[in-house]
């Protein structure tokens, strides 16, 4: 059986191989191609060498762009994973409507970012109506704005895999910690949160690479706006992509300066989480 | 063994499914060319969709219309252009269209479409001297203001003026609109312009219309029709008619932010406010909305005055930003197939009829006759305006830098209109922006 497993494990690997190279590694190698190069289409294009790099790198704008991004990324990843591990923590205990309630808190995950973007636009402006503000006032509305979207969105999710996390932990062990006089904190702390770690690597991984990546939600609550303080990264590629004349090249070359940060910042985080993690 | 046989007939089942799929395409591109128009505008899809089945079936021409989504023409032109099925006939928006597609767009010097131009020089000219877009309606926009409102006004006492035909200056109109603004209540309005919106993404009526005629009196004293810096010489007449807007509107400055288009557009058609600045497409707007309170023959054009010198004699903003240009990298038979294709549009009866009657288009071609012009209250005030012998401005907008300049722009503004930025920092926003985006689109 395993040697005519490993005869096939060819012919059965081969179409997943295929739709993964044509869906994920050829288009990546063309995107990093096209970074290089000066084009309007991407069938139409000319080599001109790290120039757009050179350009992405000397637009004021880029950098705004990640700096703001990262300043939301650290917001958004804390209040998110502390939030969404208390929420866990409540509906694993047992008590009545838990089902209900892990329901209403995943929700929100299955609304698309745009229509978010834009329930949260008309609700912040209207609380804010009563100071006869809008959120486009100042960047630190549309900063919070985009930090409460996210938290609402993603929390429900976070909070899944916690729950998961969380109900594996063996009641032996609690059990045992009980008897030995552990108070609940040190049974939160000393137990439940080594015996979880593995969850947050993964919810760590996803909350920084979503902040990163987050686009539709921005492009839905403020647009960038005033002034493309608000802008993220992503939305930045977008607008220098399609915003600019002759600048689809330097749109490229940010994407993929953006692909490497996200990487190296996803890749470091997993390894240095990944050392904590506790057998059971 | 049965199950494997099973097995195996579901697995050709499955591949010939996904090869049908690939093979279907290949028997349609035959020798005769077929014509595949991408729409810029999303509010006539049906209307071009019918017209290609008529064509399909007057001529046996295929004809395929895609409309690409409000605001995301350019990004839909970009995939689908590249594609080996790629649109025969689409369209650019002016100089800096032609810019970007300036390797796609084909000569159409020797078409019987740009020879029957009314006026040539409309047309998008590249450095050979070839014809490479051809524009096909003309637009126009001004001050839209309800003349019931303006009527009951005038009959009031002590009004600052008897008729609209009385503001020919902006010094006037700040007078009679001030005046309104004042007895707003007495009048039944919320203000006396619609709501300024700045929401981003919604600004291209200041950014972008607005500012054309600033733009335009710099071009003519300097004698030019592009610049690669501008010295925003006439920013304060900007400022003028902009603060105008602001300050006499239905909505506090403040709030501006959360206000778009269709807003301002509900406000005017609700008889909230006496006047909007837009152009001759917004009246299918004001038409659709619910609750409808303006009479169709109420709804009339004046220019927009900004103070400049000599604007007694000032007209609409009249222009284009819809040229035609046709794919030079697609087959003979496929550009010739969309050269007879728009041929055809300006010259048959059907096809006439479409492009003023359905699409509303005021179409710039010889082949049009006097009667055959839309019938709407805004194209029709326009084309007085243009016989009135009144001086139109043409939309030197074509030539802003890019979407960008005009987004950085819209968001200065947005946030003068708040309060948080000093007019001459929009100036020096405007100026900087203009030769660093002038200068991307020179390379």
């Amino acid at each position: 059986m395993d040697k005519n497993l490993k005869k096939y494990f060819p012919i059965f690997v081969l179409p997943t191989l295929l739709a993964f190279f044509i869906a994920f590694v050829i288009p990546f190698i063309m995107g990093v191609y096209l970074s290089f190069c000066d084009f309007t289409t991407v069938t139409n294009a000319k080599w001109v060498g790290i120039d757009n790099y050179i350009k992405a790198f000397t637009n004021k704008e880029f950098l705004n762009a990640l700096w703001f991004t990262i300043r939301f990324a650290v917001v958004a990843v804390i209040s998110v994973n502390v939030f969404g591990f208390l929420l866990a923590l409540l509906l694993t205990r047992g008590i009545r409507g838990t089902n209900v309630f892990r329901t209403v808190f995943f929700m929100p995950n299955l609304i698309g970012g745009i229509v978010l973007g834009y329930i949260w636009q008309s609700m912040i402006n209207g609380v804010l109506a009563k100071y006869q503000v809008t959120m486009l006032m100042d960047a630190k509305y549309g900063f919070w704005g985009l930090v409460i979207l996210m938290n609402w969105q993603l929390i429900g999710y976070i909070m899944i895999i916690y729950i998961a996390g969380l109900q594996n932990i063996s009641p032996d062990l609690m059990e045992a910690a009980k008897i030995d006089g552990a108070t609940s904190w040190q049974a939160l702390i000393k137990i439940k949160i080594p015996m979880v770690m593995p969850s947050i690597t993964i919810c760590l991984f996803l909350t920084i690479a979503n902040s990163f990546k987050m686009f539709d939600q921005n492009l839905a609550l403020t647009a960038g706006g005033p002034s493309n303080k608000t802008t993220m990264m992503a939305l930045d590629i977008y607008n220098t992509f399609y915003g600019k004349v002759g600048f689809e090249g330097v749109g490229q070359a940010k994407a993929v300066v953006f692909f490497v940060i996200v990487a190296i910042i996803g890749i470091s985080q997993v390894v240095l989480s990944r050392k904590k993690e506790v057998e059971s | 063994m049965k199950k494997k046989l099973v097995a195996a007939a579901l697995c050709m089942a499955m591949t010939a499914v996904t090869l049908a799929g690939c093979g279907e395409k290949k028997g349609a591109s035959a020798a005769e060319g077929s014509v595949y128009y991408l729409n810029f505008k999303p509010e006539v899809t049906d209307i071009w969709e019918e017209i290609a089945q008529k064509y399909t079936e007057e001529t046996g021409v295929k004809v395929k219309v895609v409309t690409a989504a409000g605001g995301n023409y350019e990004s839909t032109l970009k995939s689908e252009i590249a594609k080996s099925d790629a649109p025969t006939l689409f369209q650019i928006n002016g100089p800096i269209g032609y810019q970007s597609w300036k390797d796609y767009c084909a000569d159409l010097s020797d078409t019987d479409f740009y020879k029957a131009l009314t006026d040539p020089s409309l047309a998008i000219k590249g450095d050979d001297g070839g014809v490479y877009g051809v524009p096909y309606t003309i637009e126009g926009y001004g001050i839209i203001y309800n003349d019931e409102i303006m009527q009951k006004y005038f009959a009031m006492e002590g009004a600052a003026a008897s008729s609209v035909d009385e503001i020919t200056s902006f010094d006037k109109l700040k007078a009679v609109v001030e005046d309104m603004q004042s007895k707003k209540d007495a009048l039944g309005i919320k203000g006396v312009f619609a709501s300024t919106s700045l929401l981003p993404g919604e600004e291209w009526r200041w950014q972008t219309h607005l500012a054309n005629i600033p733009v335009y009196a710099e071009y003519r004293d300097k004698d030019v029709e592009d610049l690669k810096e501008i010295d925003f010489t006439y920013a304060d007449n900007f400022k003028n008619t902009f603060d105008l807007y602001l300050n006499n509107s239905s909505t506090e400055p403040t709030m501006l932010g959360s206000k778009g288009v269709n807003d301002s557009m509900a406000e005017f058609a609700l008889g909230q406010v006496a006047m909007v600045q837009n152009g001759n497409w917004a009246w299918s707007q004001i038409g659709e909305v619910q609750g409808n309170v303006v009479k169709e023959e109420n709804i009339k054009f004046m220019p927009i005055y900004t103070g400049l010198e000599g604007e007694e004699n000032q007209g609409l903003c009249i222009g284009t930003e819809n040229y035609f240009s046709i794919n030079s990298q697609t087959s003979e038979a496929n550009q010739k197939a969309s050269i007879d294709f728009v041929n055809w549009l300006i010259n048959s009866d059907t096809g006439k009829d479409y492009m003023t009657n359905k699409l509303g288009n005021v179409a710039p071609f010889t082949t049009f006759n006097d009667e055959e012009k839309p019938q709407d209250p805004l194209a029709k005030s326009m084309l007085d305006s243009m016989e009135s012998g009144k001086e139109s401005i043409p939309w030197v907008f074509t030539t802003f830098p890019s979407q960008t300049f005009k987004d950085n722009f819209g968001a200065a503004l947005l946030e003068y209109a708040q309060g948080s930025m000093e007019w001459s920092d929009v100036v020096n926003t405007v100026k900087e922006q203009w030769k660093a985006e002038k200068a991307a689109v020179q390379e």
